[in-house]
């Protein structure tokens, strides 16, 4: 086991413990039932937590995505609502506009050499208002081709519903899978996560990488709004407040570094049904409050960390050690 | 012109024009009537509800002077907020109410301030720990309640007025004085300033970086729960939900407008709380000028794009030497090195 | 000739980095570049990798003349590097590294097994049983350094310049480097060797370059080159001319019972090895050594910015904690470090400011220093240092590097310290501020003060110390009193036990 994925198998420790855990409580939760709502009611968390992966492996970090995710929400509900256009033409356009913010954000970012963080939180102000602009109040989604899409599922055996989002999201895992760790672009990600110089030295064109990866983000939390759209069957300016902070923890607690260059996509996967996984015991358990769910996540969150941390030390000990011999 | 006031001259032009703008749609924005033992009207209406923003932006602008960031302090109101309700509500009395709640905000800096300084994990990771799961403490202290309580002597802090003007409005403008003296009337200012631009050489110059940075984080809790106290007393009741909810992306956004630089080193707290005001009169001046306040975000947005252009690194060294030949800035000088670097 | 250099010069605001230079290398050989501390090594390298673009010069590459705008265009010319920080992605895996830029993809996707296959042949003739599908951080530096090499080669392939490669590791793994080194040599590449370990640039150099001052002093085969006389080039004393005797040593050595301080087996593993100090009130002690040979080391653990972890340090008053630079300064100690701009000056605060700072540091926050004290403190070092700024308000990084110096100096002196630790007081600063220092240092000891300080530069140690104290491998190796300071004493001491050996070939 390696220092790199050493955080990965803690996390999947973490959560197939918790999960026995919940089992020997509540033996019903090994049903495909849970196992099929887990998927499904994170299926926007998950899509969406994929492209913060990314940007967190590149270094970055991507605060827009909560206010993109509600912005699609109002921008597909009004379009439909307000032009005879099909439902799929609206996911294209709206995907084209998110993937568009995305890319921009990334330019600027690059362009004006400033931090990430403040760069994207112009993008939360600017898409939020965007959306509020659009419609200020919810608008309900009444469109037979999203009854399709809602009732779009594979009955598991022990009658769990393997939902159409729920899909959607194993396949956008699999597919930030293969860019993360199987292309030149996702180890171009690694290099810049590493250190923007030496990836620079070694020739990535951090520009284009920068943009591609905010980019990506975008268009992945277009995704999510279009799944959560699904879900919700409707569109609100106000939803998701504080759904990037879900997906950087989901990230995290998936054992990706917050600093970058060191993690698994899948591990972001494994991150968000662990903080499933706290929502459904509390709702199985009944008498926990709900607000133990943030309290566990941030010791979760603070465990992650300092384990980084402590292996971050441990190397760099171990190269001094051996430089030292 | 005294270098303190050129200091802050482009946030009150700023302002200026903020308020100028807005009484062309909302003539009535300036106008000040005396009511009952008070002063009321729009514009004592923004001092009073940028209370929150301007509390936080006086922590703020200390730790982002330190090179850090704090984004915890809407979470640490929620859970001030929640410890003086409780306290309250319990029938302690008000002292040991703001006692508690003033412990608490400490109490989270020192969490904080421990993980960056002691640690060593960078500020926005460690103080994303505390955003995530303070607000899940804050709503284990009320029950996930609205935690609401009677009583005239806390609830003055919210709605009380002293002179004429409003309790919240008088207790930023004491804390933005109080810090300014503390950190300049001593050597803090200049020690802080110290590490946040090279925090290797001021080691070895003999300061105590990391006794320093805990203390600028407990400063940022101590402020943080002065603004828990404030939205709290307000509305009589503690909301652990949405008390502080965002207001650490307002408080840092405060700072950057107050023309401190987020790469640490100068920092003026006066400037800092000048953008605080022009973030409420925006907010305010939208809703009261008729415009639907969908607009306000566009404009925070937009708000935040100049003010990037004009710190950023790579841009910045043009405008920062045309600007040293009139005296440059700190903002554009700090830039212009950076990227000269 | 595979490569040539012909007057190659570049300037910066204020110093002539590279003073028409000529370098040629071979094909098919090891040519150790050799210089202090900004004596234009790695300025000369970057003008070369194009990190740099020369003011004046031509370069030329199989008799092509080429300018390389970027790092990557000198690797597409041929020119590979490798930094003493290994330049490669830690958190990436062995075989990510080797063909980064260049993965061989199927259908879009990193093709896993041929990348694999195409690292374990680029590694094949290196002789490393590694693992190409682990992280490459998880080897150690020598194996990141030869990865970084093969890297570089496969490349490049005509130009290989090695940046100190063998900093930071041992006597095993630099002789399977110089192995890789010897074995990439007889396939005809030329290889330029960057190191300030004599011993290594003997055994795998085929020729030598000094550099000092921006200035080339010398290029000879190394077989040729005697060791005294390579350490003078460098050091830039000729031992033709007559060492002047300096005007302190004359002076008695101080007896022992008047020294003022007492290090007694003060050392910490992998910076110095445990070493004796005794340091008299107002003497001067000078550290010879050459670059690496634990000089600034030593001085980081008398100050505790690494603290000692074996031996005591005594003052008459008592033993003295020196745990940390706070408890060193409470002890009396100030430090000027050799990297200012890192270490010394806080650039966006003022001369004033800046001056003021350890004072003010030492009186804690609650005490202010007045406005008026700390202007009169400002105009006072101003004057009496001449730092040259429009006033005390100035941003000390807007002043050149002399007067930031100075106003380091300005600080520790307002401290007034016992003892005062000099790492490399002049480097990089005009002739008149070097004399400048060198008048303080002598004032300052009038008063009591003591002082180390560490130098390459020869003359100046034999002007202004009492005694000199020379380093070599991390050790305190010589000490050297009285009429026994002169040049050549401390270049023989420097170049010992191998001087003998240097002298008969």
């Amino acid at each position: 086991m390696t220092a790199r994925s050493l955080p990965l198998f803690a996390t999947i420790a973490i959560f197939l413990l918790a999960y026995l855990v919940c089992y020997l409580q509540f033996p019903a939760m090994l049903s495909t039932r849970v196992i099929g709502n887990l998927l499904t009611d994170n299926a926007y968390l998950g899509i969406t937590a994929v492209g913060m992966t990314i940007v967190i492996l590149s270094g970055g970090i991507d605060l827009s995505v909560g206010s993109v995710i509600a912005f699609a929400g109002v921008f597909i509900a009004v379009m439909l609502r307000d032009t005879g256009l099909h439902p799929l033409v609206v996911f294209t356009l709206l995907l084209a506009i998110t993937t568009a913010f995305g890319a921009a954000m990334g330019g600027l970012i690059h362009v004006l050499a400033m931090p990430p963080f403040i760069v994207t939180l112009a993008g939360m102000f600017l898409a939020r208002g965007a959306g509020y602009m659009i419609s200020v109040d919810s608008v309900p989604i009444d469109h037979p081709f999203y009854d399709v899409l809602k009732d779009a599922y594979y009955l598991m055996p022990g009658k769990g519903r393997l939902t159409l989002i729920g899909v959607v999201m194993l396949l956008s895992v699999g597919a930030g899978m293969v860019i993360a760790h199987r292309t030149r672009f996702g180890t171009n990600v690694f290099a810049l996560g590493g250190g923007v110089q030496t990836a620079r030295l070694m020739g990535v064109d951090v520009g284009r990488t920068t943009i591609l990866i905010y980019a990506f983000s975008g268009f992945m939390a277009g995704l999510s709004g279009v799944v959560f759209s699904i879900y919700t069957a409707s569109g609100y300016p106000l939803a998701m407040v504080g759904t990037e902070l879900n997906a950087i923890a989901a990230v995290v607690i998936g054992g990706t570094i917050l600093t970058g260059g060191a993690g698994y996509v899948f591990g972001t996967l494994v991150g968000v049904l662990t903080m499933g996984l706290i929502q459904t015991y509390i709702v199985f358990d009944g008498s926990l409050s709900s607000w133990w769910t943030k309290i566990v996540i941030g010791a979760l969150l603070l465990l992650f960390i300092l384990l980084q941390k402590g292996l971050l030390r441990l190397n760099a000990r171990r190269q001094a050690a051996r430089s030292m011999a | 012109m005294p270098q303190a006031i050129r200091r802050v001259l482009p946030q009150l032009l700023t302002l200026l024009a903020v308020i100028l703008l807005v009484s062309a749609f909302f003539p009535g924005f300036l106008q000040v009537d005396y009511e009952r033992g008070r002063l009321v009207g729009p514009i004592i209406d923004v001092i009073k509800r940028g209370a929150p923003v301007a509390l936080l932006a006086v922590g703020m602008t200390l730790v982002i002077a330190t090179r850090g960031i704090d984004l915890s302090v809407g979470a640490t109101m929620a859970i001030c907020g929640a410890c003086a309700a409780w306290a309250i509500s319990s029938g302690y009395g008000l002292i040991p109410a703001l006692a508690v709640a003033l412990a608490a905000g400490l109490l989270a800096g020192l969490w904080n301030g421990t993980l960056v300084a002691v640690f060593g994990i960078q500020p926005i990771v460690a103080t994303l720990i505390l955003m995530t799961a303070g607000r899940g403490v804050a709503q284990l202290i009320t029950e996930g309640r609205i935690l609401t309580f009677t009583h005239d002597g806390f609830a003055f802090f919210g709605s009380g007025a002293i002179l004429g003007l409003p309790a919240p409005a008088v207790i930023w403008v004491l804390a933005a004085i109080l810090f300014t003296l503390l950190v300049r009337r001593t050597a803090l200012g200049l020690l802080i300033e110290s590490i946040g631009i090279n925090r290797r050489a001021s080691t070895l110059a003999g300061i105590n970086s990391r006794v320093l940075l805990i203390a600028v984080y407990m400063a940022s809790g101590f402020c943080a729960a002065w603004a828990g106290i404030i939205a709290t007393a307000d509305i009589r009741g503690a909301d652990a939900n949405n008390s502080g909810l965002w207001l650490e992306l307002d408080a840092i956004l405060a700072v950057v407008i107050g023309g401190n630089s987020l790469l640490g080193g100068r920092f003026s707290i006066a400037a800092s709380v000048l953008g605080a005001m022009i973030i409420q009169a925006i907010d305010t001046g939208i809703l009261l000028a008729g415009f639907p306040s969908e607009f306000n975000l566009v404009i925070k947005a937009a708000l935040v794009l100049v003010i990037l252009v004009l710190q950023s690194p790579s841009l910045a060294p043009r405008m920062a030497r045309a600007a040293r030949r009139r005296r440059g800035t700190p903002v554009g000088r700090t830039a212009a090195r950076e990227a000269g670097e | 000739m595979l490569l040539t250099i012909r007057s190659l010069t570049k300037t910066f605001p204020g110093t002539r980095a590279l003073d028409a230079v000529d370098f040629d290398l071979r094909a098919g050989e090891v040519h150790a570049l050799l210089g202090e501390n900004g004596a234009g090594k790695s300025t000369l390298i970057k003008c070369l990798t194009g990190a740099y673009q020369r003011d004046e010069g031509e370069l030329h590459l199989d008799g092509a003349p080429i300018s390389p705008a970027s790092t990557q265009e000198a690797q597409a010319l041929g020119i590979g590097t490798v930094y003493q920080e290994v330049n490669l992605l830690p958190n990436l895996s062995v075989a990510e590294n080797l063909t980064f830029g260049r993965q061989p993809t199927r259908f879009g996707m990193i093709d896993q097994r041929a990348m694999r296959h195409q690292a374990e042949e680029l590694l094949s003739g290196y002789g490393l049983g590694v693992d190409v599908r682990r992280d490459l951080g998880s080897y150690s530096v020598a194996v990141q350094q030869l990865v970084a090499i093969a890297r570089a080669v496969a490349l490049s392939g005509k130009v290989l310049i090695l940046d100190e490669p063998t900093a930071s590791l041992d006597a095993r793994e630099t002789a399977m480097l110089f192995d890789v080194m010897r074995g990439l040599r007889d396939r005809g590449l030329g290889i330029v060797f960057i190191s300030h370990f004599l011993d290594q640039v003997y055994e795998v150099a085929d020729r030598a370059t000094v550099l000092r001052n921006g200035q080339r002093i010398v290029t000879e085969e190394t077989a040729r080159l005697d060791r005294l006389r390579l350490i003078e080039h460098m050091l830039g004393h000729e031992l033709e001319e007559q060492t002047t005797e300096g005007a302190r040593h004359a002076a008695q050595p101080a007896a022992p019972d008047e020294r003022a301080l007492h290090f007694d087996g003060f050392g910490r593993r992998g910076k110095i090895e445990p070493f004796d100090l005794s340091i008299g009130r107002g003497e001067v002690v000078g550290l010879a050594g050459l670059l690496g040979a634990g000089r600034t080391e030593t001085a980081e653990v008398l100050f505790g910015v690494h603290p000692a972890q074996s031996g005591t340090a005594r003052a008459p008053e008592g033993p003295l904690d020196l745990g940390n630079p706070r408890a060193a300064i409470a002890a009396g100690f100030g430090f000027a470090p050799e990297d200012r701009k890192t270490d010394g000056i806080v650039a966006d605060l003022s001369v004033r400011e800046n001056i003021a700072l350890a004072l003010q540091a030492r009186r804690g926050w609650a005490r202010p220093l007045p406005r008026a004290e700390q202007n009169r403190l400002a105009e006072h070092y101003i004057q009496r240092l001449d730092i040259r700024t429009s006033d005390a308000e100035k941003a000390v990084g807007d002043l050149s590097g002399g007067n930031q110096q100075k106003v380091v100096l300005a600080r520790w002196l307002a401290m007034n310290p016992r003892f005062f630790i000099l790492d490399e007081p002049t480097r990089g600063i005009d002739v008149g501020a070097h004399a400048e220092i060198l008048r303080l240092i002598e004032e300052v000891t009038e008063d009591g003060m003591s002082i180390l300080v560490i130098s390459s530069e020869l003359e100046e140690l034999v002007a202004v110390a009492d005694r000199v104290i020379v380093v070599r491998d991390r050790r305190h190796v010589a000490e050297l009193t009285g009429t026994e300071i002169a040049t050549d004493r401390i270049v023989r001491a420097i170049a010992a036990p191998d001087a003998k050996a240097g002298e008969a070939a």
